[in-house]
């Protein structure tokens, strides 16, 4: 921070007119930091638009809305570090950034680019909050200064810098202490220490993620409430709050990884106005111009409180908060930073009123988080300080009850409703049973929540559970009301329409009450219809009607009056993707919101259907009605009967049949999430636009698909579906090992693997997935080839082929793990060819309407199938950004009705374009401890970010840059790999050892590589039996990267996994296969050469020759 | 300056200490005999012949009176024991009340005013630390009826469009016809057709002694139109001696009792009704001796200046509201209660009064001031209670204008 920047905001006589604003975005989706940040940054550059000044973004992020063209005024796709943005400073020269709405990296890279002197230099001024009070925010020490100086009460702590300096204060303030790193996305590293061992663990991990090496060590409130508020405050002065939040976790659960009720349930006005008053206090005195979130902890026995942290920026619960009071957060910040004042900002809700006002909600908005432990079962599923959640959602309704069980219903744990419980919970007598459950609710974890619902189901009372947790009685009441109705309803013999409404207002559903009643849900739904039990929907006005507003944005209840008539056709319904999770990420919410535009320009009013409280798919303005609902069956089919309208004769008048017609939907754009509504929706009755019900059967359906590619000529790769354990063997012995195996209808390759040998497959079929008749498995043979990616737009007769990709790692790495580039750089023009020839030829045989993704493996010259995914797939917003085809925009107007050809479009590939972009994926696995990390057929990434340039060096070095996994210039880089991949890796220890790497290695590798003549340092110890072993090594950062692969088997090779945490957590790359390997190493060894300057352009440029 | 628990009105000190904690923060379920007593079929109708459908809770009796609505998110007993709501049928638009169940030391005056209650939902569980009892018990031993499980946000929409309108809450009975209750709606008297000030103030003058030595040390005289004890408890905290008068003493009385200034309290009804309490703040203005009023004092000092006031559709009422002041630019979030307001185009400006702050969302008066003379009045309640404590500030105002007048004399 240097003075020049305090002295460079707006004096009174010598304001500097802000004309070019540089909006620094928050790069890749990683846990702690997802699509909320798509939200802001969009709202931002739609304001500024507004205000008619110039906008110029950065982001490394190509699954964004506000990479688009449209959004910004100009647009690089480029990696957010000091280097590229200040080219791109020197190239704009803005006169102002924008920096308070990307997030902590764009923070970090804000504070990053004022201490190099950058901003100084090129004259930018840093709008909104001064860095001084970001400083001020985040640096604990300033943090703490302050709040002493204005009065404000922070808990027991110190900072320290070393091991040393925290035990020090650990032993002053005494047990239990919580350990926060300073500097870090979601408290990486931290944690609360209830013993002196756990506690060095912590202090020595937390040091280790802080990239200042500083930690704080504090006294540890347990049982205290936490409370958030989200506060604004203009260059005026005038502060508002705009929502209030209550974590249902009591403190030390992440606030990311909290069920957050909003406003708070528990408190007084006395306590609700200290908070809020201390809110208002503490933004003045940071100076905040924009939004901040304070989190406080509350004691529940007294108005004592503590401030626990600010965030001096638009942040997750902004997001939330946003969305639970429809108050525009991020776009009234942006207009705060180039400012306007709050009582001259219109409010875009009520348009009748300004933005100075405080929201008030007549609804209850539960937010739950979605962890990814359906992935990583075997991970460390508890949670605490370090945020671990990938997404989550919220639900609205006018019931505590009713928006909580909406919520769980959002979650799409596979029809894991509040009455999931898990096996170990029925085992043994009740009183076993019980002391089970308590340990899933003594500590707190991803399946609290089913835990203390089985236990009150077991009678143990509301105080013991308490007692154990500390979650407010109030809300342990509510939950006992839930499963006083389940007994009601499981003991009930005769369902009356009285019980069906009292189950309905507390939100079970039809599915639930089915499941107590044993009766079909489809005939609970028609007892309901016939009854006329059915939900109205409320809108979301900021005001709690006090004013008459024109959001379109509404929630389901099962109320009197409903405001929301249907709209006037032609209309359509986007199903959205739901909450964020690893395999369904915001490229969906990227397909959602193009959709959604593109019905509007076509003249058809689009209605948004999602549960994702982070995306710019809810945002009020992006579609003409917004449903904020889970994406389940009874959802849809309820929203689609209210906007049912009575079908007309030629005269306008209702047909006496009494029929009803309902808008279509589209489900193509959700991911799996809106693909699994097809069968239930079309079995319904619903029009579904696009490809049809049938065709996304053939593609799922294993049967079908083999015999439909056969019909065409494609080969697959030869295998078949078990349902008996003997069969999978001999499948495998026919086809040959390697085999992939999968049970079928997996979602993002879950519980895929590949089995190398008889052993590998045994237990395979007998631990992993229990083959049965019901559960059958799929072992296909696994061609170790180059794998392609095709998304494709057909019109049913014609197929435009935007882009080829081709992976850079060989097929076995999930396809959103791999580092994809198109136009492939090793393809041969005729498997291109052939390629485009399938493409289209599965296209049309699908009668496919829209979108398809298609995944080809090319082995030993040849050809093959593997997948085919008649939707949008992950890949839809990169190549449309890299190609310039409106990719959802074509395939939206296809649905409607429009040719390829009236389009202005015909089938075929299109042209290549003079550019090479290479997506790189992202991982978050540092946070999630416990987790391997060794990329499979199994998906783990959370993100994904863009390198693009003339050349492939050059864009791939940029990708590897933006997703931190270039090599670094020199050092020792650490391998351990498999036999048989030692031959391969030779060539690689070569180059490195001629670019003056040093070379480390297990004993089986060293010998390799020793033997080539290579200087070799044998780390001969295996982890465990002796100092220093290959974890020593890297923690004490004497290695650079890792090069691991694995052998086939996945039983954890426990030196493997070491090393390959290890590196994770110490934050250096660790490649597990080969191919991201070489590539780094070829990055790495262009650029020495001198061979690799990348460009910084806007993504126009890289476009046109 | 610190906003802690005793700015918000708590005497209870804050326990510093967590030894001697109970185990479990206070709270209830509900309990059996108290399940039993609620949920009977209730009926609110409406004078325009709506009916709204729910279940009984509070008192066993009917109830009638003006049917208002309440934006604010918490404060719910401070609500009911606001003497502004004498006469109100109350609707409460956050659906969820009771959750933190009720404390003696929340009551703004000596009883709960409105005339009855209506929400979403009753929480029948309650929990919070300071709680005493349920809200159904503190309506039931008030005699105050409540009305559950009905569209709030359909009523607060019709009230909202159609104005605030007269209503009844009664329970359901045999022989009971929906047309009896709405005629029964329509005979009922608004608050502002009575003079329900009179109900509310105090029945005598008593003094409510400075809680601070260091401070302003200054004798209030207090016009108790409908006061709420956090107006008291901000000025005793500012170290001012207080006599509260009954709303019709004369001004000699007031005069008689040598106050440094007079403040006029908040309060119910129609302003117009109040013509003893106008004269008396003609007099004090005319005497200049300095004055403040909130929300029913601010419409009589516009009475008594000549201005006009007139009723508004449906009221402001809430912790929400957003008021502009002109002079400084400064913008204040408000708690508000009102359905009267003093009209901007009545204001005399030729005798130096002007409107000092007006309401971001419907531009009205919310303040009152004069270039020359002692006197100011807001519409709003500073004293907030429930509602944001942003705008204690004022009292600091008023007190140094009280001192610098003083200082001239």
């Amino acid at each position: 921070m240097t003075e020049a920047l305090n002295s460079a905001a707006p004096q009174a006589g010598q304001v500097r007119p802000i004309a070019k604003v540089l909006v620094l975005g928050s790069g890749p989706i990683v846990i702690g930091q997802a699509a909320e940040f798509d939200y802001a940054g969009t709202q931002a550059c739609r304001a500024l638009r507004e205000e008619g000044v110039e906008s110029v973004l950065v982001n490394s992020n190509p699954a964004t809305i506000m990479t688009d063209e449209g959004i910004a005024d100009r647009v690089y796709i480029e990696p957010l570090t000091v280097e590229a943005v200040t080219r791109v400073i020197e190239q704009e020269r803005p006169d102002s950034l924008l920096a308070t709405l990307g997030g902590q990296t764009g923070l970090n890279l804000a504070v990053a680019l004022s201490d190099a002197g950058v901003l100084e230099k090129y004259n930018v001024r840093v709008l909104g909050t001064p860095l001084a009070g970001i400083k001020k925010a985040e640096d604990r020490e300033l943090f703490k200064a302050l709040l002493a100086e204005i009065g404000e009460p922070v808990i027991e702590s110190d900072i320290a810098n070393s091991i040393e300096e925290a035990q020090e204060i650990g032993k002053r303030i005494g047990l239990p202490l919580i350990i926060r790193p300073a500097y870090t996305l979601g408290g990486t590293g931290g944690g609360i220490a209830t013993n002196w061992e756990e506690f060095d663990q912590f202090i020595t991990s937390g040091l280790r993620a802080s990239p200042i090496n500083q930690i704080l060590v504090e006294k540890y409130l347990g049982g205290w409430k936490e409370v958030e508020y989200e506060v604004m405050r203009d260059g005026a002065d005038t502060c508002i709050t705009i929502c209030n939040m209550e974590n249902l976790d009591p403190l030390g659960v992440h606030t990311g990884d909290s069920i957050v009720v909003a406003p708070s349930q528990t408190l007084s006005d006395k306590e609700y106005q200290m908070l809020r008053t201390a809110s208002l206090k503490i933004i003045r005195a940071l100076g905040i111009e924009g939004g901040c979130n304070v989190q406080y902890a509350l004691d529940p026995f007294s108005f004592q409180y503590y401030v626990i942290e600010v965030n001096p920026r638009v942040s997750r619960s902004s997001a939330l908060a946003s969305k639970a009071t429809g108050y525009p957060i991020a776009r009234v910040a942006a207009k705060i930073a180039i400012g306007r004042r709050l009582d001259e900002i219109p409010n875009a809700v009520t348009r009748q009123t300004m933005a100075a006002f405080e929201p008030t909600l007549d609804y209850c908005v539960i937010k739950i988080p979605r962890w990814p432990f359906d992935k990583f079962p075997t991970g460390d599923r508890t949670i605490g300080t370090q945020m671990k959640a990938t997404g989550e959602v919220m639900a609205i309704d006018r019931s505590f009850e009713g928006a909580f069980q909406k919520a769980v219903r959002s979650l799409e744990l596979g029809g894991k409703s509040l009455m999931w419980e898990e096996g170990e919970w029925s085992v043994g007598t009740e009183s076993q049973q019980i002391e089970t459950i308590f340990k899933y609710i003594d500590k707190a974890n991803d399946r609290r929540l089913w835990a203390l619902f089985a236990a009150l189901r077991r009678n143990v009372t509301a105080e013991e559970i308490y007692d154990r947790c500390k979650i407010d009685l109030w809300f342990l009441r509510k939950f006992q009301r839930l499963i006083a109705m389940e007994r009601k309803l499981l003991g009930n013999t005769r369902m009356t329409v009285k019980l069906l409404l009292e189950a309905k207002l507390l939100g079970f559903s039809d599915d639930q009450i089915g499941g107590l009643t044993d009766e079909l849900p489809e005939r609970v739904r028609q007892m309901r219809l016939e009854n006329g039990i059915r939900p109205v929907y409320k809108m979301v006005d900021t005001c709690a009607a006090e004013f008459e507003a024109v959001t379109p944005y509404f929630y389901s209840s099962y109320e009197q009056e409903n405001e929301a008539p249907p709209l006037p056709f032609p209309k359509g319904v986007v199903i959205g993707s739901g909450p964020i999770r690893i395999g369904q990420g915001i490229e969906f919410d990227y397909s959602s919101v193009h959709a959604a535009w593109a019905l509007q320009e076509a003249g058809v009013k689009s209605i948004m259907v999602n549960s994702n409280p982070e995306t710019v798919s809810t945002d009020f303005d992006t579609s003409d009605r917004l449903y904020f609902e889970a994406l389940d069956e009874e959802s849809v089919n309820d929203i689609l009967d209210n906007e049912a309208q009575p079908v007309l004769d030629a005269n306008g008048v209702p047909l006496a049949s009494g029929e009803m017609e309902r808008p279509p939907v589209i489900l193509q754009f959700g991911g799996q999430t809106a693909i699994n509504l097809a069968e239930p929706l079309s079995l319904a009755g619903v029009p579904i636009i696009g490809s049809s019900a049938e065709a996304i059967d053939i593609a799922e359906d294993r049967k079908r698909f083999e015999d439909f590619v056969a019909r065409l000529g494609i080969s697959q790769p030869p295998g078949a579906t078990v349902m008996h354990v003997p069969d999978a063997f001999k499948v495998a012995a026919s086809v040959g090992y390697p085999v992939l195996v999968r049970p079928s209808y997996v979602l993002g390759g879950r519980a895929m693997e590949i089995c190398h040998n008889e052993e590998d497959l045994q237990r395979y079929v007998l631990t992993v997935t229990r083959v049965s008749e019901k559960h059958p498995v799929l072992i296909d043979k696994y061609l170790e080839g180059k794998e392609v990616e095709v998304d494709a737009i057909c019109d049913g007769e014609s197929v435009l082929i935007p882009g080829v990709m081709e992976h850079i790692e060989r097929a076995g790495v999930h396809s959103g793990d791999s580092f994809a580039v198109y136009p492939g750089v090793n393809l041969y023009s005729h498997e291109v060819d052939t390629i485009v020839d399938y493409t289209t030829r599965v296209g049309i045989g699908l009668k496919a309407k829209g979108l398809i993704n298609i995944q080809f493996v090319i082995f030993e010259g040849r050809i093959y199938i593997l997948e085919v995914n008649p939707r949008a797939s992950r890949t839809v917003p990169f190549l449309s950004k890299v190609t310039g085809v409106p990719m959802v925009k074509l395939a939206v107007n296809i649905m409607l009705g429009q040719s390829l050809k009236d389009q202005g479009y015909e089938g075929g590939l299109w042209p290549k374009q003079p550019l090479v972009a290479v997506k790189a994926p992202v991982f978050s696995m540092a946070k999630l401890s416990g987790v391997d990390t060794y990329l499979g057929p199994e998906m783990k990434s959370t993100g994904e970010v863009m390198g693009i340039d003339k050349t492939y060096p050059a864009a791939m070095r940029k990708a590897l840059i933006a997703a931190n996994m270039s090599l670094p210039p020199k050092g020792t880089v650490l391998f351990s790999v498999a036999d048989r991949d030692k031959t391969e890796a030779l060539q690689l220890i070569r180059t490195l050892a001629d670019l003056g790497y040093q070379i480390a290695a297990t004993p089986g590798t060293a010998n390799m590589v020793e033997s080539a003549g290579i200087a070799v340092q044998v780390i001969a110890h295996k982890i465990g039996e002796g100092r220093p072993d290959t974890v020593d090594l890297i923690k004490q950062g004497k290695v650079v990267a890792v090069v691991n692969t694995v052998t086939g088997r996945r039983r954890p090779l426990l030196d493997g996994f070491e090393i390959r945490r290890a590196a994770v957590e110490n934050g250096i790359p660790c490649y597990t296969s080969l191919d991201t390997a070489r590539a780094a190493v070829t990055a790495q060894h262009d650029f020495s050469a001198g061979a690799n300057t990348y460009n910084i352009q806007p993504l126009s440029w890289y476009r046109t020759k | 300056m610190t906003i802690n628990a005793t700015e918000l009105g708590t005497q209870e000190k804050d326990n510093h200490s967590h030894i001697g904690h109970p185990a479990r923060p206070q709270g209830a379920a509900a309990e059996p005999d108290e399940i039993n007593e609620i949920g009977g079929p209730a009926i609110l109708a409406l004078e325009d012949g709506r009916i709204f459908r729910g279940y009984a809770f509070g008192a066993e009796r009917p109830c009638e009176g003006e049917v208002v609505f309440n934006t604010s998110m918490t404060g719910y007993q401070e609500i009911a024991t606001d003497p502004s709501y004498r006469g109100e049928i109350v609707c409460l638009t956050y659906p969820i009340i009771g959750n933190y169940g009720t404390t003696s030391l929340d009551d703004e005056s000596r009883e709960p005013w409105i005339s009855g209650l209506i929400v979403r939902e009753y929480a029948g569980h309650w929990s919070n630390w300071r709680g005493q009892e349920s809200l159904h018990r503190y309506l039931q031993k008030h005699g105050i009826p409540g009305i559950y499980g009905l569209d709030t946000r359909a009523l607060t929409r019709h009230l909202r469009n159609k104005g605030l309108m007269r209503g009844v809450v009664v329970r359901m009975a045999p022989g009971m016809t929906e047309d009896d209750l709405v005629n029964r709606a329509r005979r009922s008297l608004m608050p502002a057709e009575k003079n329900v000030v009179s109900d509310v103030t105090a029945p005598e003058i008593y003094r409510y002694p400075a809680r601070s030595l260091e401070g302003a040390n200054l004798r209030l005289a207090v016009l108790d139109c409908g006061l709420k004890e956090n107006i008291l408890r901000s000025l005793a905290r500012r170290g001012v001696d207080a006599t509260v008068v009954p709303y019709d003493a004369k001004l000699s009385d007031i005069m008689a009792l040598q106050p440094d200034a007079v403040f006029s309290s908040p309060g119910p009804g129609d302003p117009e009704r109040n013509h003893q309490t106008i004269e008396t703040l003609q007099g004090i203005i005319e005497q200049q001796v300095p004055f403040f009023g909130i929300c029913l004092g601010h419409q009589l000092l516009g009475l008594a200046i000549g201005a006009e006031t007139k009723r508004l559709k449906f009221g402001h009422r809430g912790g929400n509201h957003p008021v502009k002041d002109l002079l400084t630019g400064e913008v204040h979030v408000t708690s508000q209660n009102h359905g009267f307001q003093v009209m901007a185009d009545s204001v005399p400006v030729d005798k130096g009064w002007v409107v000092s702050q007006v309401n971001l969302n419907d531009g009205s008066v919310e303040g009152l001031a004069h270039s020359s003379l002692p006197a100011f009045s807001v519409q709003y309640h500073p004293e907030g209670s429930p509602g944001p404590q942003d705008n204690q500030y004022l009292f600091d105002r008023f007190l140094t204008m009280v001192n610098s007048k003083k200082d001239q004399r």
